[in-house]
């Protein structure tokens, strides 16, 4: 086996795209589990087992199924019911949806660190629930949970790849393309590789200079 | 709300009622579990009256500001502030009395992502619905009064603990409460942060008509500030009178082991 630089050349282009998808995948499907997992936790919180009861449910069921089998029934089993998107639509839903059933759990244990006493002192300044929540609860949650969303990230990007299963062209897709049509697989999955590890290093920079700016 | 033009702490002198019964509990029980902590008891304050509870550990003293501030409801009673029911009563109704009640806690309770100024105009500004300026205005009285005007835009965590309570005395008083509920303000504090503290304090009970309900074992400021203590045992106020009368010639036994073994 030897390595051949114009394999690296020649690939690139497609790296660059598959960079693109990944990247996509990554920083929309975190947006969509950082928002969705609040939505759950802060459900969760909901004084009645109307509520309680089928968002547990739910969401307990994501968590304990493959990520690879929930892409697969969104990507073949919604189209049955006149419900389409794209690959790429459907990936960032079911890899941020799946991901955001893990962020409920980090929120719901960064809500419940905030001390009692910051919640008695809301109720003794007489601020209604919804302020309590936005300027005294959930500012010293979120800053507390950052590092631990972070690691989900990285999981994430981890993650990505199984979206190849329904047929987006993320970094893994265009790599095994090529190898596919080239006959030279160890060029673009060393490349890849490295692109996964590049792109966690830095992912975990901007994560510790965003904890670093919350932690005043 | 012409409030916010008075100085620091001057009482609203357009209040309608504002002398005679301010606070009152009627046969007010309050179980955790199977454990009885009030048993049925009454209990009044006047207008601008300064009482001190005092009595043990557990004898329910935390338990009855608690009750005031709403952060507990009682398993039976009623409970009246300035002739308003706060139990039993409607959600809103308790939002409307509770405005007239301020805490301040023995762990602070500072909100430690906003600074010292926002702790402060916060609830000012949404709940009475003040000018963002005129909180601002407030809250820089307030600061100088506790002495701590050069501290407005740092963090909780960047002040002591006894600056943090005088910030946390601030806050209060920014409601323009009619009563303060004071539990174990200082019980938390290195002790030689303790003097600063119970001097605003001093200072506010001195030149303010506000109504003030204490819990403290610093029983020197009990004596200076008191108009009325009231020992506490099981749940029950065994004792009651001035502060001469209790700490000098206390008539039950309880009282007398009780401060002889705080003072
Ligand atoms: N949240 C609670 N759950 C169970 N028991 C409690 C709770 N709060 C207070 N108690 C009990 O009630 C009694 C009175 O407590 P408290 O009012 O805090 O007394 P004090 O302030 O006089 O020391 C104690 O026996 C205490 O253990
Ligand atoms: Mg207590």
């Amino acid at each position: 086996m030897k390595w051949d630089w114009s394999a690296v050349a020649d690939f690139m282009p497609y790296f660059w795209d598959g960079l693109l998808v990944t990247l996509q995948i990554l920083v929309l499907g975190s947006l969509i589990s950082f928002a969705l997992g609040l939505v759950w936790a802060l459900l969760m919180r909901v004084p009645t087992r109307w509520v309680t009861w089928p968002v547990g449910a739910v969401t307990e069921f994501v968590r304990n199924t493959p990520l690879l089998v929930q892409l697969f029934f969104l990507f073949y089993v919604l189209p049955e019911w006149g419900i389409t998107f794209s690959a790429l639509t459907t990936g960032v839903f079911a890899i941020g949806l799946h991901y955001s059933t893990y962020t409920m759990q980090v929120y719901r244990a960064g809500i419940e660190a905030v001390p009692v006493g910051q919640w008695e002192a809301a109720t003794a300044l007489n601020l209604p629930l919804r302020r309590t929540w936005t300027a005294v609860i959930l500012p010293q949650a979120v800053r507390r949970v950052v590092p631990a969303l972070g690691n989900y990230v990285i999981s994430m990007l981890k993650d990505t790849p199984l979206l190849m299963a329904i047929t987006v062209l993320e970094m893994l897709g265009e790599a095994r393309l090529f190898a596919q049509q080239q006959f030279q697989f160890t060029e673009p999955l060393t490349v890849i590789g490295f692109a996964f590890i590049v792109i966690s290093y830095l992912a975990s920079l901007a994560l510790r200079a965003l904890e670093r700016r919350l932690v005043h | 709300m012409s409030t916010d033009t008075h100085a620091p702490f001057e009482k609203d002198p357009g209040s309608p009622r504002g002398t005679g019964e301010l606070i009152r509990l009627e046969k007010v029980t309050k179980r955790f579990g199977d454990h009885t902590v009030l048993d049925n008891l009454d209990f009044s304050v006047d207008t601008g009256k300064h009482v001190t509870l005092i009595g043990p550990s557990g004898s329910g003293k935390t338990t009855i500001l608690r009750l005031l501030m709403t952060l507990l409801k009682p398993d039976e009673g009623t409970i009246t502030v300035d002739g308003d029911r706060l139990f039993p009563a409607s959600e809103k109704q308790v939002r409307e009395v509770r405005k007239k009640i301020g805490m301040v806690f023995q762990q602070f309770n500072l909100f430690p992502n906003m600074t010292v100024l926002r702790n402060i105009t916060e609830a000012p500004v949404t709940v009475l619905g003040m000018s963002k300026d005129a909180a601002e205005e407030r809250a820089r009285e307030l600061l100088e009064m506790v002495g701590l005007s050069e501290h407005i835009d740092k963090h909780p965590a960047q002040l002591s603990g006894g600056q943090q309570q005088r910030v946390a005395i601030a806050r209060a008083l920014a409601m323009r409460p009619q009563v303060l509920l004071l539990d174990e303000v200082t019980s938390a504090l290195d002790p030689e942060l303790v003097a600063g503290v119970l001097d605003v304090l001093r200072d506010i009970a001195r030149s303010t008509d506000i109504t003030m309900l204490c819990v403290t074992h610093e029983m020197n400021f009990a004596r200076d500030i008191s108009d009325q203590v009231l020992m506490f045992d099981s749940g029950r106020i065994i004792e009651a009178g001035p502060p001469e009368k209790i700490f000098s010639e206390p008539e039950h036994d309880r009282t007398r082991e009780f401060l002889s073994a705080v003072l």
